[in-house]
C-alpha cells in the first residue's frame, strides 16, 4: 500500500510559494545528506544549521501555500505527496553534492541569490511573504557569508581544491539562469507587487559572485547558455531519487507519525 | 585527528550585556574568521550568545598540573580571607 499524490490547484500565487518553498526543501535535504559525512565537524554543524535553516523556510512557504489555496493541503502532503513532475524547484538546488567545493559553490549561487531575493521581497505587498522575507533574509546573508569564505579558501587553496572548486563552477554556471527567470504566471504577481523581478537582481548578484571568485582567484565561465525546466516540472534524473528517499516514510506507512 | 591545517581554538561566549565571556569549548578551523563561523554554528545555535571571542588555543599560556601544590594548596588554609566572619545586618539583605 502506497499513498497517492495530491493534486495541487496552481492559481498564481499557490504556484509562487510553492517554487519558492520546493528550492528551500529540496536544497535544505541535500545539505542534510551532508549530517555525519562532512570534513570535520564544525562543518558538519554548520551544513545542518544551513539545512535547517531551508526547511523552517519551506514550512512556512508550504503552510502559506496550503491557506492560499484552501484545498485541505498542509505542509506534510505538500513535501511527501507530490510526485517528480509536481515539484517547482529551481534545477540547481537538486543537483548531487558532489564532493565539499561543489556543494559550497551550489550554496553560493544560490545564496547569493536568496539574501538579495528576501531583502527585495521584505517589501511585497503581500503580508505573509514580507514576514518569511525578513526572516529568511538574515539566514540567507550568513549562508552567503559562510560559503563566500570557503570558497575563497578553496578556490586561493592547494591545486587540487583549486581545481576542484573551477570544476563545479563550470559545471553548475548553467544552472544559475533559472533564478532570474520569469514566466507570465510570475509577471502578474510582480507587476501586483506581490512578487520582485528577479532579473533587477542579477547585476547585484554578478557583483557579488564575481567579487568572491576573484578573492578566490577562479574564474567565472563566460557562456551565457542556461538551463532551465525545474519551474515547470521538468527535472533532472537526480531529483527522483532525492524524493524517494525524502518520501519514503509517508509513502510506504501514510499517515505515519511518531 | 590529525589536523594540520585546522589549528584548535578556544571559544568563549557572552550570553547577555554586562556579563563576562565565559569559555565555553574549542574547536578546530582554518583560521580566525572560520573559527568565529565555526563558534556560531556549534556553540550558538540554541540562542546561547550574543558575543563571541576565539582565541588560539596555542597562546594560551597555562599552568602545570604539577605545580598545583606549591600554586593552590597555601590558600586552603586561608579561611580568613574569605568573608564569612562578618556579621551582616538583616536589613542588606542579600550581598
Amino acid at each position: 500500500m502506497s499513498a497517492a499524490s495530491i493534486n495541487v490547484s496552481e492559481t498564481p500565487l499557490v504556484l509562487y510559494t510553492l517554487r519558492r518553498a520546493d528550492d528551500a526543501l529540496i536544497l535544505g535535504h541535500r545539505l542534510s545528506e551532508w549530517c555525519g559525512h562532512a570534513p570535520m565537524l564544525e562543518e558538519d554543524m554548520a551544513l545542518a544549521n544551513m539545512g535547517l535553516d531551508l526547511l523552517g523556510q519551506a514550512r512556512e512557504l508550504y503552510t502559506y501555500a496550503a491557506k492560499v489555496e484552501d484545498g485541505g493541503h498542509d505542509e506534510d502532503t505538500f513535501a511527501f505527496l507530490r510526485d517528480v513532475r509536481q515539484y517547482r524547484n529551481l534545477l540547481l538546488m537538486e543537483l548531487p553534492n558532489g564532493d565539499f567545493a561543489r556543494t559550497m559553490v551550489r550554496q553560493i549561487f544560490y545564496s547569493a541569490f536568496a539574501d538579495l531575493y528576501w531583502r527585495a521581497m521584505m517589501k511585497s505587498s503581500d503580508a505573509t511573504l514580507a514576514a518569511i522575507a525578513a526572516k529568511s533574509e538574515k539566514e540567507s546573508a550568513y549562508h552567503l557569508r559562510h560559503c563566500s569564505e570557503w570558497v575563497v579558501r578553496l578556490g586561493d587553496g592547494t591545486e587540487e581544491s583549486h581545481a576542484r572548486a573551477q570544476g563545479a563552477i563550470d559545471d553548475l554556471w548553467s544552472f544559475t539562469g533559472e533564478m532570474f527567470a520569469v514566466d507570465d504566471a510570475e509577471r502578474a504577481l510582480i507587476d501586483a507587487g506581490i512578487a520582485i523581478d528577479p532579473a533587477a537582481l542579477r547585476p547585484h548578484w554578478l557583483e557579488t559572485v564575481t567579487g568572491v571568485a576573484a578573492e578566490a582567484t577562479l574564474v567565472l565561465p563566460r557562456n551565457d547558455w542556461m538551463q532551465q525546466g525545474g519551474r515547470i516540472g521538468r527535472h533532472s534524473e537526480h531529483l527522483g531519487h532525492l524524493l524517494s528517499e525524502l518520501q519514503s516514510l509517508q509513502r510506504t506507512f501514510p499517515g505515519a507519525t511518531w | 585527528m590529525a589536523t594540520p591545517n585546522t589549528p584548535l581554538w578556544e571559544v568563549f561566549i557572552r550570553s547577555r550585556n554586562g556579563l563576562a565571556h565565559k569559555h565555553c569549548g574549542s574547536l578546530h578551523a582554518a583560521d580566525a574568521t572560520m573559527a568565529l563561523q565555526a563558534a556560531r554554528d556549534v556553540y550558538t545555535r540554541r540562542g546561547e550568545g550574543l558575543s563571541i571571542w576565539v582565541v588560539p588555543s596555542n597562546a594560551i599560556t597555562a599552568s602545570d598540573p604539577s605545580d598545583k601544590g606549591m600554586l593552590f594548596e597555601p590558600a586552603e588554609s586561608k579561611i580568613y580571607r574569605h568573608p564569612t566572619f562578618y556579621d551582616v545586618p538583616d536589613e542588606v539583605g542579600h550581598m
